[in-house]
């Protein structure tokens, strides 16, 4: 008897647990196909995508008419942006798939500058054409390629989540076909981009060397100890701990951090000169006692103190919960450098500096010989859109998309309720950039 | 016995809320601070009601000193003739309160209650509100404490509610934000951050915030804050499903840091635990620093 109602409900138990267990298997089937079919798609798009763009920029090259060739850049350009989606969407990042991607943005980015600018005056030049008739070549390349990893993929049903699988250990990566595949790609790229290409594309190269201020002679480790328990301030006692930043770095740093009790701080020093280019505290700020004014002051005499211009604007200034945070600029004789700017913020319950960046006044900092503006204030108002209330103005120094510097009147002015910043080219007039300023956001 | 003293405290309670509310209304709201752009609470409050009652200014009045605020400041300092700084302070806050009237009870009243209100001078105020009460989940939880009270100390105080509702600090009903930054982009990025690097010290967690914004400056990765972080294998936080545990307040002020600028990797774009990453392609990308557990690389 005892042992039939043993062997019964054993075997209801193996049964349940059998019928779960399918219902589990299934489940996830359900879900893994789902997810294959999401990395199926993106892909073929990507592929489909990049067909397109083929055969778009082999029409450019074709086209005559000037009307025609604006809209067709443009249409290049949305298709290298739909392609770089597609390609963030595959599982792809661990593999070396960068120049590729890279070659996507340089071709948008060259499509762009050429769509929006005025072809009737400054038509296509010799070395853009050679440059597009690069890009033909290459994303026919790229596209043959890209082909056979689809063609392979269909005909053997090849599953992106084995790609993800392979990727995961790595040791597999060697027989998938597929990541063989874009590694193909990658090398096409490759030699493309190594070429002739990157020089005519991209035009002028947006950075300067920068960080000229920083000069060449070097600090040791003991001095930068010794800069950094300053402006951390903390004292000997306190275990600071200093390392020297790898190759990979863009100016070579001593980065310190401490930590004691609640408060922990980090600091970059740079090897060079010895500028501090980056201050974080973090310790809880619960009260705010000070105004925000109050710590601008503070924040100022902080910056003049150290080895940075003392004439400064305030450009922003924000709080948020107890701690504000400002943004200035230097300013010469009446004219703001924007991409000098220096982010602070400071602790509203004591008023004491939390953190600086000083990152951006460093690399760009060097002497400017300011021009005289060629525009009076009145002929670049002119210039602003008649419907915005202008009410404040000043001289500026900022980047264009090209990165280079230009003079600008700065007007800020208002438009129903919102705020605008626009900078108005001071030598000929034309609207560099609008800023629409964000205003505060309710709370959800 | 007890119950006697503990009635005295609570009446001696009430009568110094009144004391306290009624001096506040009188002498002066405006603490003593100068109130500047940017700023947030309760000074802000009345400053953007004051200016909003005598018709400078139309926007909500929220308790952030947003631009809409600062040129109301700056039209109000010309037609008094004062000098045109956007900054309120001292001079400021007493012409304010010589030319115009703060209802601070209304004003209170109607923020904690999450209405949509104005605060124009010479205007019934019954017309400047919502006229039903929208009760919402959050100023329920609010009222429940007052609740609770008043029912302790029985029904005798019928002006309880309002003389509580002017005495506590109120918050804004807005936040700022930087340029381009929603409050869910903060939250998903502290998210992230909180997944990634939860055990990491507090520049740790900036860095990784970082690492998000510089791959979507990049031309290699996708251009926004969501792209980037749910590329597929991008994030193993991603992956495993902990960035959907809830973030604390030291992710959230990482990732606001590394969004008003603060970049302690030197602008990496990748980063990896070497006690545990299995890719030896990560182990050739040129090392920038190492900070807490992650090595970070371009």
């Amino acid at each position: 008897m005892f042992r039939w109602t043993l062997i019964t409900l054993l075997s209801i138990a193996v049964i349940g647990v059998s019928v779960w267990g399918y219902q589990e298997h299934q489940e996830k089937n359900a879900i893994l196909i789902q997810a294959e079919n999401s990395y199926q798609r993106s892909f073929h798009d990507l592929t489909y995508n990049l067909d397109l763009l083929h055969d778009k920029i082999g029409s450019t090259l074709a086209m005559n008419t000037r009307e025609q060739l604006s809209p067709q850049l443009a249409e290049i350009w949305r298709l290298t942006s739909m392609a770089h989606n597609d390609v963030g969407q595959l599982p792809l990042t661990l593999l070396p798939f960068n120049k590729t991607e890279e070659f996507l943005q340089l071709m948008g980015d060259f499509s762009y500058r050429t769509a929006v600018r005025d072809l009737d005056k400054e038509p296509l030049s010799d070395d853009e054409l050679d440059a597009l008739e690069s890009l033909y070549e290459a994303s026919g390349d790229i596209e043959q390629e890209l082909r056979k990893v689809q063609s392979m993929v269909l005909n053997d049903n090849l599953r992106w989540m084995d790609v993800q699988l392979a990727l995961v250990n790595n040791d597999e990566q060697a027989d998938n076909t597929i990541i063989d595949g874009f590694e193909t790609v990658e090398k096409t790229v490759e030699g493309y981009s190594e070429g002739k290409l990157n020089a005519s594309m991209m035009g002028t190269s947006s950075k300067k060397d920068g960080f000229s201020i920083l000069g060449d002679k070097k600090i040791s480790e003991e001095e930068a100890k010794k800069k950094m328990r300053s402006l951390l301030r903390i004292d000997e006692e306190t275990e600071l701990t200093v390392a020297p930043t790898g190759k990979g770095a863009n100016v070579p740093l001593f980065s310190g951090s401490y930590k004691q009790d609640e408060t922990s701080g980090y600091i970059d020093v740079t090897q060079n000169g010895g500028y501090p280019i980056t201050l974080m505290i973090n310790r809880e700020v619960k009260e705010s006692n000070k105004s925000l004014h109050e710590a601008m002051q503070n924040g100022k005499d902080y910056l003049s103190k150290l080895d940075f211009t003392t004439d400064l604007a305030l450009v922003e200034s924000n709080q948020y919960d107890n701690v504000g945070v400002f943004q200035f600029v230097p300013q010469y004789e009446d004219v703001w450098i924007y991409p000098d700017a220096i982010q602070i913020k400071v602790a509203l319950d004591n008023g004491e500096v939390l953190g600086f960046v000083a990152k951006d006044y460093l690399e760009n900092y060097h002497e400017r010989e300011i021009s005289e503006a060629e525009l009076s204030e009145e002929e670049a108002r002119d210039k602003v859109n008649p419907n915005l209330k202008i009410q404040e103005h000043h001289l500026a120094v900022i980047e264009d998309d090209m990165g280079e510097e230009v003079l600008t009147y700065v007007f800020l002015g208002t438009l129903n309720q919102d705020t605008y910043k626009i900078f108005i080219n001071a030598s000929d007039g034309s609207e560099v950039r609008v800023d629409k300023l964000k205003q505060a956001e309710m709370k959800y | 016995m007890k119950k006697k003293i503990t009635i005295c405290l609570i009446i001696f309670t009430i009568s110094s809320f009144f004391f306290i509310d009624g001096k506040d209304n009188q002498v002066h709201g405006f603490s003593n601070q100068v109130v500047q752009h940017g700023a947030t609470g309760d000074d802000v409050i009345e400053l953007q009601a004051r200016l909003q009652y005598l018709g400078f200014y139309n926007g909500d009045i929220d308790g952030v000193f947003g631009w809409g605020t600062y040129w109301a400041l700056r039209n109000f300092q010309y037609e008094f003739g004062m000098e045109i700084d956007g900054l309120a302070g001292q001079e400021v806050k007493q012409k304010l309160e010589k030319a115009s009237e703060f209802d601070k009870t209304y004003v209170h009243e109607q923020i904690q209650k999450g209405k949509k209100f104005t605060h124009y001078g010479g205007m019934d105020k019954e017309k400047q509100t919502e006229p039903s009460p929208n009760t919402t989940n959050q100023q329920d939880s609010q009222d429940g404490d007052a609740g609770q009270q008043s029912k302790q100390q029985g029904n005798n105080q019928q002006d309880q509610n309002q003389s509580e509702a002017t005495e506590e600090d109120l918050e804004p009903t807005a936040v700022n934000m930087p340029q381009g930054f929603s409050q869910n982009d903060i939250q998903i990025m502290a998210n992230a951050v909180y997944g990634e690097a939860r055990g990491e010290p507090f520049e740790g967690q900036v860095a990784v915030a970082s690492v998000i914004l510089n791959r979507v400056e990049s031309s290699t990765f996708p251009n926004t804050v969501s792209g980037v972080i749910f590329e597929p294998r991008a994030f193993t936080a991603v992956s495993d499903g902990q960035i959907w545990l809830t973030p604390n307040d030291n992710a959230k002020r990482a990732v606001l840091d590394a969004i008003n600028g603060w970049d302690p990797t030197g602008e990496a774009l990748y980063y990896f635990n070497p006690d545990t990453a299995t890719s030896d392609w990560i182990w050739s990308r040129q090392q920038i620093k190492r900070i807490g557990k992650h090595i970070f690389c371009i």
